[in-house]
């Protein structure tokens, strides 16, 4: 065996070694040399990692599949789990783009929290998060996953809660949390069942158990099911996607790497890497994946709609592009939502990336109403925004375009419903998506002359303040970021427009993704049922309503054909009420279950618990009696002890 | 002549030990040791153990009760013992009981006994007459016991660390007291 | 003729006297010395059986109680000496600091 693939240990060891030498050394090295050094890990690990990939290349298709044990970890009766890695296509593609965009953002941030007085606890975090990002991909078990899974949470929250002492962070990462715990309990369960049912939590041997004994249809799907809410929470599909929005209470380069490019496409990995079980469910099971997937799409991309914070449209776009990869992972289309996850990790870390540099030259404003203008003055953030715009909206060549036709062609051949409403989703996508780009950094500024834009309902919240500075236009300064932060951006761009080929549709020799990712399905990817002229004009309708998405924005925000007001209607600029809608009902039947719940904690549980304290400290008052502390009173017990040995050994011998 | 040896040394034996325990001035009862001492090393050459009867002799007579005699001047501790109060309430008549149900078992043990000695004999090293009773003990002692041997060695270097730590003479109260300010004497150094 | 029992009923009287001693004396020296009979009196019981079974291992096992028995004095007097230095004419039943 090629002793590349054998390097695969060094992929997390790099970003872990980074953690433990920050922890160390972080506040010794300070700026910048704290960020060079987590920088350097991961490039460190991006390296292993293609290393790796050349190591697999070079192995004959059905061999790609490596597993690596490094040590046992868990050695309980049954349940056997060890610290291995599986090294296969899946996880290697992962990988790639983890350790890649991730290398790029580690960058970027150097620039981007110049100044900040805790910058080396940033990194240590950022590496954290990386090691556990990689955890979960290559581990080659459950358990495994579920450590780097708890991992990425953890690092997800410490880092929306970065700048912890604002109240709105705290809370942002606390919300995070516990949305996420609702979805863990659903890969808890998953877990538990899958080791009942099959007795490992090993991917290998579960699948060989698959294959070999077949499972009962019930239980894949109740497996598959619960991994679903589990994904769901990851992945911020509804109704647990009210963390992400939130989640951009943090450094913009932590929702560029966690809560856009890497770790909510955790969900959509764990149901790729489980595929043999979904095949084996009922039929339901994958239609509700990919409704679930489609009402988010759908949802989500309304909502973006309305949105006046540069950071939110992003957000609700991330949960919208999320959406789609379900439907692809749904309707069978395992690769397609694997190339979305590549491309759209690619294009989102750049809008969010780009977003950052805007941000860094407003000073701190996010709010697009008092954008404009700005391509003038930031040149290499305008141009590269613009390449991750045209990508996301789905306008050839450009990355996006091919991944989200590829997930509508197999909408198309799962049900045309789904494929009206996908395609209406991609057109909002367009839409919504032109809209920032034209508010952002076309027309005219309008951060000199003060903000007629903002209305009263809006000015009454958070941003009161700014809008108070708003009276003072000399306060904007505009300016590009520096390289640390461009060069990212730019290679990004280019990564955005040029991905499209690692899966182009022509014939099936140029479809790599496909063909490389084939070990790791086991012949579960579903298959398109119409031939070539369909899937022709398909993407010439997808063409098309991209454009007229475009063209509408074009429409409504530089013509201002139609008032602006009456598409950004309330009710979406409220994310569809579902925050009220959750705070309602916890606050209400569902305080009065907890509380039900504490009291019964309280007299039952704690009840019991205190009795038995209550009995024992009795017991042992009463015992406390013949703790004399004097010695020739314990000398006497061992001596009539001794007796009684003495007793009981010739009674035994016989006589 | 063993019956007469062994008689006569018996009762010296039981009469030092009855010492021990009875006499009320400690001194008396570390001399009456030493008779019970002698006593056993006598009946360790009835029974044909050469050496341990000169060691017996040595370290027991020798060493261990000189040490208590020392302890006992440094001490001061000449103080007679009043034995007609007992504090534990029952302590005597336990001990009482304990003691004759000890005596009384092993001597209805022996008196009764038909199976003769427990026990297989001459496992690792046979008593003979071709060599000398020290050398045969050292044939064993270096060879089957020699780990046993070395961490007795072990024992008795950490026994001698352990006394030399705990009869060191620490002032603990004066040095809390000095402590800081012969630190702030170092600082102005 | 003096027979094995004899000296294992010695062995025996010798011990019980030890054990009484220890449980009703106060002076800690004078415990210890109580120990060193017990101590003794198992010299003897091992001495004796070697004899009767022909085997040195008794005698043996006599070595290495000697030397742990001289280890136990060492150690024990000095804590008798450090407790001295505290509690001057301090009994055993004085020191029940440890009492519950």
């Amino acid at each position: 065996m090629g002793t590349l693939v054998d390097l695969v240990w060094l992929i997390p060891a790099f970003p872990l070694a980074g953690v433990l030498m920050l922890m160390a050394l972080g506040r010794r090295l300070g700026e910048p040399r704290a960020g060079w050094l987590a920088t350097a890990m991961m490039g460190g690990s991006f390296v292993a990692t293609l290393l790796v990939f050349i190591g697999l290349v070079g192995h004959e298709g059905d061999e790609r599949e490596t597993v690596l044990t490094l040590f046992e970890w868990v050695p309980a009766g049954k349940l056997a789990v060890d610290i291995g890695f599986l090294a296969d296509p899946l996880s290697i593609t992962m990988a790639l783009f983890v350790t890649g965009v991730g290398a790029l953002i580690h960058l970027y941030s150097i620039g981007y929290m110049h100044g900040d007085a805790d910058f080396s606890r940033f990194f240590i975090y950022l590496n954290l998060f990386a090691f556990s990002m990689l955890m979960l991909v290559l581990g080659d078990n459950l358990l495994l996953t579920f450590l780097g899974w708890e991992g990425v949470g953890a690092c997800s929250y410490l880092l929306i809660s970065f700048w912890f002492t604002d109240e709105a962070n705290a809370s942002a990462g606390k919300k995070a949390f516990v949305t996420n715990r609702v979805g863990d309990w659903g890969f808890l369960v998953a877990m538990l069942l899958a080791f009942l049912t099959f007795g490992s939590l090993q991917y290998g041997e579960i699948f060989f158990e698959v294959e070999s004994h077949g499972v009962a249809a019930g239980t894949a799907s109740a497996i598959v099911v619960l991994l679903l809410v589990g994904a769901a929470g990851k992945s911020a599909q509804f109704p647990l996607h009210i963390w992400l929005p939130d989640a951009m209470a943090g450094p913009t380069p932590v929702s560029a790497l966690i809560h856009a490019a890497t770790m909510v496409t955790a969900g959509v990995y764990l149901l790729t890497r489980m595929n043999p079980i979904i095949a084996e469910a009922h039929g339901w099971v994958p239609d509700l994946i990919m409704w679930v997937g489609l009402g988010t799409a759908l949802m989500a991309a309304t909502i973006a709609v309305a949105q006046n914070d540069i950071k939110k449209v992003l957000a609700y776009s991330t949960v919208s592009q999320l959406g789609f990869m379900f439907v692809a992972v749904g309707s069978g289309a395992y690769v397609a939502a694997i190339f979305h996850m590549v491309t759209h990790a690619f294009f989102k870390a750049l809008l969010f990336l780009g977003a950052g540099s805007v941000i860094h030259g407003m000073d701190g404003d996010q709010d697009i109403r008092r954008y404009g203008g700005l391509a003038r003055l930031l040149p290499i953030t305008s141009m590269t925004f613009v390449a991750g715009w045209l990508a996301i909206a789905g306008v050839p060549p450009f990355s996006g375009f091919w991944s989200k036709d590829e997930i509508l062609a197999y909408a198309y051949g799962e049900n045309k419903v789904l494929w009206v409403l996908l395609l209406a989703t991609a057109i909002l996508t367009a839409f919504y998506m032109t809209r920032l780009v034209l508010m952002t950094f076309f027309g005219p500024p309008r951060w000199v002359s003060g903000d007629e834009h903002v209305n009263a309902e809006d000015s009454a919240d958070a941003d009161e303040p700014e809008a108070h500075s708003e009276t003072a236009p000399p306060h904007r300064h505009p300016h590009e970021s520096p390289w640390t932060m461009t060069i990212p951006l730019v290679v990004l761009a280019g990564l955005a427009m040029v991905a499209g080929v690692f899966n182009l549709p022509f014939t099936s020799d140029v479809h790599f993704l496909g063909n490389w990712l084939k070990p790791s399905l086991f012949g579960n990817a579903g298959h398109l049922p119409f031939g070539g002229g369909t899937q022709w004009v398909l993407a010439l309708v997808a063409i098309v309503g991209s454009l007229g998405g475009v063209s509408a924005g074009a429409a409504v925000y530089i013509r201002r054909r139609i008032d602006p007001a009456r598409i950004e209607h309330p009710f979406l600029a409220r994310a569809w009420r579902i925050d009220e809608i959750v705070t309602n009902f916890m606050g209400g039947p569902g305080r009065r279950a907890f509380e039900r719940t504490t009291q019964f904690d309280e007299q039952v549980v704690d009840g019991a618990v205190n009795a038995t304290g209550t009995m024992i400290r009795r017991g042992g008052t009463k015992l406390r009696v013949s703790q004399s502390g004097l010695v020739r009173s314990y000398a006497l017990g061992i001596a009539i002890g001794a007796v009684a040995l003495l007793a009981w050994f010739i009674s035994r011998a016989g006589i | 002549m063993e019956t007469a040896v062994f008689i006569v040394c018996a009762a010296i034996v039981l009469a030092g030990a009855l010492g021990v325990v009875l006499a009320r001035n400690p001194v008396h009862a570390a001399l009456s040791l030493v008779g019970t001492l002698f006593g056993m090393a006598v009946l360790f050459l009835n029974l044909e153990a050469h050496f341990l009867a000169a060691v017996q002799i040595i370290v027991y007579a020798g060493a261990i009760v000189v040490l208590f005699l020392f302890v006992i001047m440094l001490l001061g501790v000449d103080r007679l013992e009043d034995l007609s109060v007992e504090p534990i309430t029952g302590q005597r008549v336990l001990a009482g009981i304990v003691g004759l149900g000890t005596f009384g078992l092993a001597v209805a043990f022996l008196v009764t006994s038909d199976i003769g000695l427990p026990g297989q004999e001459a496992l690792t090293g046979p008593i003979t007459d071709q060599y000398s009773n020290l050398r045969q003990i050292a044939d064993v002692l270096f060879t089957d016991y020699v780990y046993a041997f070395e961490a007795t060695a072990a024992l008795l270097t950490i026994s001698v660390v352990g006394a030399v730590v705990m009869s060191r003479r620490i002032a603990r109260a004066d040095q809390a007291q000095e402590a800081p300010e012969s630190q702030e004497a170092a600082r102005d150094d | 003729m003096v027979t094995a029992s004899w000296y294992l009923i010695l062995a025996a009287g010798l011990f019980t006297i030890g054990a009484v001693g220890l449980l009703v004396r106060r002076n800690p020296l004078i415990m210890f010395m109580c120990v060193e009979l017990m101590l003794n009196a198992v010299n003897l019981t091992f001495i004796t059986f070697g004899r009767e079974l022909g085997d040195i291992g008794g005698q043996v096992s006599v070595f290495f109680v000697l030397v742990v028995a001289a280890a136990e004095v060492v150690v024990g007097l000095a804590i008798v000496v450090a407790i001295n230095r505290r509690r001057p004419q301090a009994t055993a039943d004085d020191l029940s600091a440890l009492r519950g």
